[in-house]
C-alpha cells in the first residue's frame, strides 16, 4: 500500500487556553517515502516526540498540514480523518508495556482492532498472528499481562499495535530500559516486520548503532526544526556537526575518525559498522 | 547461594551475569532488603544484622524517578540523615558535602521535574553518600539513562573511586564493565569468575565483547597480524598508528 | 484540570505569601468559624470588608478568585434557593403551595451566599499564597502535639509530601496513557455515560499498576535509608515563625472579638 507521509509547513504547540506556549514544531517540511526505514534523532527536547504525535493526530498542527497516504490532517479537528490515520499509523510509545490493562493478553491485543470496528472473531485471529510475529508462544494469549516479564510485556504491547495492521509503524525508543540482548531481539524483530510486512518504519532513538544498522535515511531535529534529512551514510560523514549537537556517533565511525586523525590516512568510505571498518582498514593497508 | 568475594577500597568492581544468575538477589541481600532463608552474611568477618546493613552499604537502583522522595534535591539527600535523627547542623554539612561529591551542589534547590535522569541518579548517590557507607552498589543504575546522562554518571563514579569509594556495579552493559577495575561473573547463584576486564573479555567467548576487542577479532579473522591479547580503544588506536 | 483554582499556588511576594503557613492555616480556620458566629447585617458587612481586604493583600487578581468560585456556583445557588423559597418567618411576601418567600428567608439566603463565597475566597487565599510543601510542613508542625497520643504524625507527613511530589508525575503519566490508548482508537468524553466510564478502565488500570510499582521501589529505598514507622527522626526542612505571623494572629483575634461584639 502506498503510504507516503508528507508534512507541509507544520507548526505546533501544546497551548490550551489563553496562556501562550512556545512552538514545539516550527515550519516543518518533510516527505517520507512509502516502505522506507527512517531514523529520527536529536537531543532531548528537540521535538522528536512532538513530530511523532502529529503523524497520528495526537498533536494537531497550529499551522500547515500532515498527509499520510490519502488522508490529510489540518488544524481543525476532523474526527474522521484522525480516526483513519490512527488506524494506518501504528504508534509504539516509550515503555509501551505501561499501557497494558486487559484481563488477558488476547483481550489487550484485540483492544485496538475492536476499537476500529473489526469483528471479535477476526480480531482474535489477528491476535494469534501477531503473537507469533513478536516471537511469543500462543499459550501466552490466555495469561494476564501483569504476570509477564518486562520483555514479554513489551512484546505484547507492540503486538497490540501490529494487530491493527497499520501501514506505518512509528516507534519511540523501543529498546529503552532493556538489557543488550533484549534490545537486539526487539530491533531485529522490527527489521523483520519492516521487510516482511512492508511497513514504513520511523524510529526515534539515541542508539546510533541501531541507526547505522537499520535506517535508510535519518532526520536530525533540533528546537522543533529539521536540520538534516539525509541518507544514513551521509549524515554520519560530518561527525563534528553531530557532536556539536550533543549526539553520539556509531562506534565504528568514532574509531575511523580517531584512526584517520592519528595516522593522517583517510579510509576509502564512511564506516558505520564493525565489518565495514575492518574491511576499510585492510583495504588501505593500515593493518 | 554460596558466594564469597572481596572488594578493595577505591576499586570499581562490575558484577555481570545473565538474568536469573542471582545478581540482584545478591545486592538485595547485602542491603537487607531480602531476608535470608538460611545461612548468614558476613561483612569483614562479622555476621551482620539487618539494621547494620545500611550503615555500611549504600545502593542506587534502576529507576531515577522512583528513588526521589524529597521535594527538592537537598531534601532528598537529607532523608536518610533525618531517619537517624541527626542534628540540623550536621545534616547541613553532610548534605552539602555529598552534593559537592556528585557535582550537584548548584542544583540543591531544584525539584525533580527540572532534572535529567542522570542528575536524579547522582542525587540518589548523594543521598547514599551522606550516610557515609563503605561500599556503594549500583544496581543497573545506567539502564534507563540516555547516552549523555550515562557519560556524566560514569565520570561521577570514576571521581568517587578516585576519592576512595568502593563501587560494586551490577550491569549488563559490557562497555560499562570494561571500564571497571575488576569484573565478577555470576551464574546460578555462584561466582564463576573474577578477573580484570582485559583477561575476562579475552578468554571468555560467551560474553559480548567491547568494540575494540571485537575489532581485534574481526581483523584476526581477516588474517591480519593483530597482537594476541585483549586491547582497549587506546591500545588499538596506538597499535594501528605504530604500525605505520 | 486547568479550571481548578482552589489548590493552585500563585507565585508572588505579597505580605501574605511571606507569612508562615501555620499562621495562615489557623487564621483561615478561625475566620471561617467567625462566619458562623456572625448573624446580622453589620457583622457580615464587616466580614466582607475583611475578606476583600485580605484578598487584596494577596496581590492575586480578583477574577482569579471569581474563577475559583465558578465550579461551585450551582451548589451555592441551590442552597440559597432552598433558603429563599422554603423558609417562613417575619414578613411573608409570597405564599404559593410549598413555596414560602419571607423576609427572613431572603436575608438568610444572602447570609448563606456570603458565607459560602467567603469560605471559598478565604480557602483560596490560603492555597494561592502558600506552596503545597509549606502547607505540609505547617501541618506536620501543627500535628506535633498529637504524637503524645500516638498518632503517626511522621508517617502522615511523609505520605502527604510524597503524594505532592508525585502529582506532576501522575499528571504526566495520565497524559501518556491517554495518548497511547487514543493511538489504539479510543476516544474519551464521547458517547453515553456508561461508554465514557468504560474508557476510563484502560487509563485507570495502567496507572494503578505503575503506582504500585513505584510504591514498591520507593519503599525499598526508604527501607535501605533506615526509615521505620515510629522512629524518632529529625527534620531537615525548617519553618520559621516570625513577628509578622504573631501580628497576623493578633489581627485575626481582634477581628474575632469585633464579630462577637457585633452579634445581635
Amino acid at each position: 500500500m502506498d503510504m507516503q507521509i508528507e508534512l507541509k509547513d507544520v507548526s505546533a504547540n501544546y497551548q490550551i487556553g489563553p496562556i501562550r506556549k512556545p512552538n514545539v514544531l516550527n515550519s516543518v517540511n518533510l516527505t517520507i517515502e512509502s516502505g522506507t526505514f527512517t531514523a529520527l534523532i536529536g537531543r532531548t527536547g528537540a521535538g522528536k516526540s512532538s513530530l511523532l504525535k502529529t503523524l497520528n493526530g495526537l498533536l494537531l498542527p497550529s499551522e500547515g498540514s500532515i498527509r499520510v497516504g490519502n488522508t490529510v490532517i489540518k488544524s481543525s479537528n476532523q474526527k474522521d480523518a484522525i480516526r483513519k490515520i490512527r488506524k494506518q499509523v501504528g504508534m509504539v510509545f516509550q515503555f509501551p508495556e505501561s499501557q497494558l490493562f486487559a484481563e488477558t493478553v488476547e483481550k489487550d491485543i484485540c483492544f485496538g482492532p475492536l476499537n476500529f470496528g473489526v469483528p471479535l472473531e477476526e480480531a482474535k485471529e489477528k491476535a494469534k498472528k501477531v503473537i507469533d510475529l513478536v516471537g511469543l508462544e500462543p499459550s501466552i494469549l490466555s495469561k494476564s499481562p501483569f504476570s509477564l516479564s518486562g520483555g514479554q510485556k513489551r512484546r505484547v504491547a507492540i503486538a497490540g499495535i501490529l494487530a491493527m495492521e497499520p501501514s506505518v509503524l512509528v516507534l519511540d525508543e523501543p529498546g529503552a530500559g532493556l538489557d543488550p540482548q533484549g534490545k537486539k531481539e526487539i530491533m531485529s524483530l522490527i527489521s523483520t516486520w519492516h521487510q516482511q510486512e512492508g511497513l514504513t518504519t520511523i524510529l526515534v532513538t539515541h542508539d546510533m548503532e541501531d541507526v547505522a544498522l537499520y535506517a535508510d535515511r535519518v532526520i536530525l531535529m533540533d528546537q522543533g526544526k529539521i536540520l538534516k534529512y539525509e541518507k544514513t551514510k551521509k549524515i554520519f560523514s560530518d561527525t563534528d556537526l553531530l557532536e556539536s549537537w550533543g549526539l553520539e556517533i556509531p562506534q565504528a565511525r568514532h574509531y575511523q575518525r580517531r584512526i584517520e586523525q592519528e595516522t593522517g590516512i583517510k579510509l576509502p568510505n564512511v564506516c558505520l559498522t564493525l565489518e565495514e571498518l575492518a574491511d576499510a582498514l585492510v583495504a588501505v593497508g593500515l593493518v | 547461594m554460596d558466594v564469597s568475594f572481596q572488594l578493595r577500597e577505591g576499586e570499581w568492581t562490575a558484577l555481570i551475569g545473565h538474568n536469573g544468575s542471582g545478581k540482584s538477589t545478591l545486592a538485595n541481600l547485602l542491603v537487607g532488603l531480602l531476608q535470608l532463608d538460611e545461612g548468614k552474611i558476613k561483612l569483614n568477618g562479622s555476621i551482620t544484622k539487618k539494621e547494620q546493613s545500611f550503615e555500611h552499604i549504600g545502593i542506587v537502583f534502576q529507576n531515577p524517578e522512583n528513588q526521589f522522595i524529597g521535594t527538592t534535591v537537598e531534601d532528598d539527600v537529607a532523608f536518610g540523615l533525618e531517619n537517624i535523627n541527626m542534628s540540623y547542623e550536621e545534616m547541613r554539612e553532610r548534605v552539602d558535602k555529598a552534593l559537592l561529591d556528585v557535582d550537584m551542589l548548584d542544583y540543591r534547590m531544584a525539584d525533580p521535574s527540572q532534572l535529567s535522569g542522570g542528575q536524579k541518579q547522582r542525587v540518589a548517590i548523594a543521598g547514599m553518600l551522606a550516610l557515609e557507607p563503605k561500599v556503594l552498589i549500583l544496581d543497573e543504575a545506567f539502564v534507563m539513562l540516555d547516552p549523555r546522562s550515562r557519560k556524566e554518571l560514569m565520570a561521577t563514579i570514576r571521581k568517587l573511586t578516585n576519592k576512595g569509594m568502593t563501587i560494586l556495579s551490577i550491569t549488563h552493559d559490557m562497555e560499562e564493565a570494561a571500564h571497571a577495575d575488576k569484573v565478577m561473573v555470576m551464574e546460578r547463584g555462584r561466582i564463576k569468575t573474577v578477573d580484570s576486564p582485559s583477561q575476562l573479555f579475552f578468554s571468555d567467548s560467551t560474553l559480548e565483547k567491547p568494540f575494540a576487542e571485537k575489532l581485534r577479532e574481526a581483523l584476526k579473522s581477516r588474517k591480519r597480524k593483530v597482537p594476541d591479547k585483549y586491547m582497549t580503544e587506546e591500545e588499538m588506536v596506538l597499535w594501528i598508528c605504530k604500525s605505520n | 484540570m486547568n479550571k481548578l483554582i482552589l489548590g493552585r499556588y500563585f507565585p508572588g511576594e505579597s505580605w501574605l505569601h511571606q507569612l508562615d503557613a501555620r499562621a495562615k492555616m489557623i487564621s483561615v480556620v478561625l475566620l471561617i468559624a467567625m462566619l458562623f458566629i456572625a448573624n446580622n447585617w453589620l457583622a457580615y458587612l464587616f466580614l466582607w470588608l475583611i475578606t476583600l481586604f485580605i484578598m487584596h493583600l494577596s496581590q492575586v487578581p480578583f477574577h482569579t478568585y471569581v474563577r475559583g468560585v465558578k465550579p461551585m456556583i450551582w451548589l451555592i445557588l441551590f442552597t440559597v434557593m432552598l433558603q429563599v423559597l422554603f423558609t417562613s418567618g417575619s414578613n411573608v411576601y409570597v405564599e404559593w403551595g410549598p413555596i414560602t418567600i419571607s423576609e427572613y428567608g431572603l436575608i438568610n439566603g444572602v447570609f448563606i451566599f456570603s458565607r459560602f463565597v467567603m469560605i471559598v475566597f478565604l480557602s483560596t487565599v490560603l492555597t494561592l499564597t502558600t506552596k503545597p510543601i509549606d502547607l505540609t510542613d505547617g501541618i506536620n508542625k501543627l500535628l506535633t502535639p498529637l504524637r503524645l497520643v500516638k498518632v503517626p504524625v511522621d508517617d502522615i507527613s511523609i505520605m502527604l509530601s510524597i503524594s505532592l511530589r508525585f502529582i506532576p508525575n501522575l499528571l504526566d503519566e495520565t497524559q501518556k496513557v491517554m495518548d497511547a490508548q487514543r493511538a489504539r482508537g479510543t476516544e474519551f468524553g464521547e458517547g453515553s455515560l456508561f461508554q465514557q466510564m468504560k474508557t476510563l478502565v484502560p487509563i485507570f488500570l495502567p496507572l494503578f499498576a505503575s503506582s504500585l510499582n513505584r510504591a514498591e521501589d520507593m519503599a525499598n529505598m526508604m527501607d535501605v535509608k533506615g526509615y521505620n514507622s515510629g522512629i524518632k527522626r529529625s527534620t531537615f526542612r525548617r519553618v520559621y515563625w516570625k513577628k509578622q505571623d504573631t501580628w497576623c494572629l493578633c489581627g485575626v483575634f481582634f477581628i474575632g472579638v469585633v464579630t462577637v461584639l457585633l452579634r445581635g
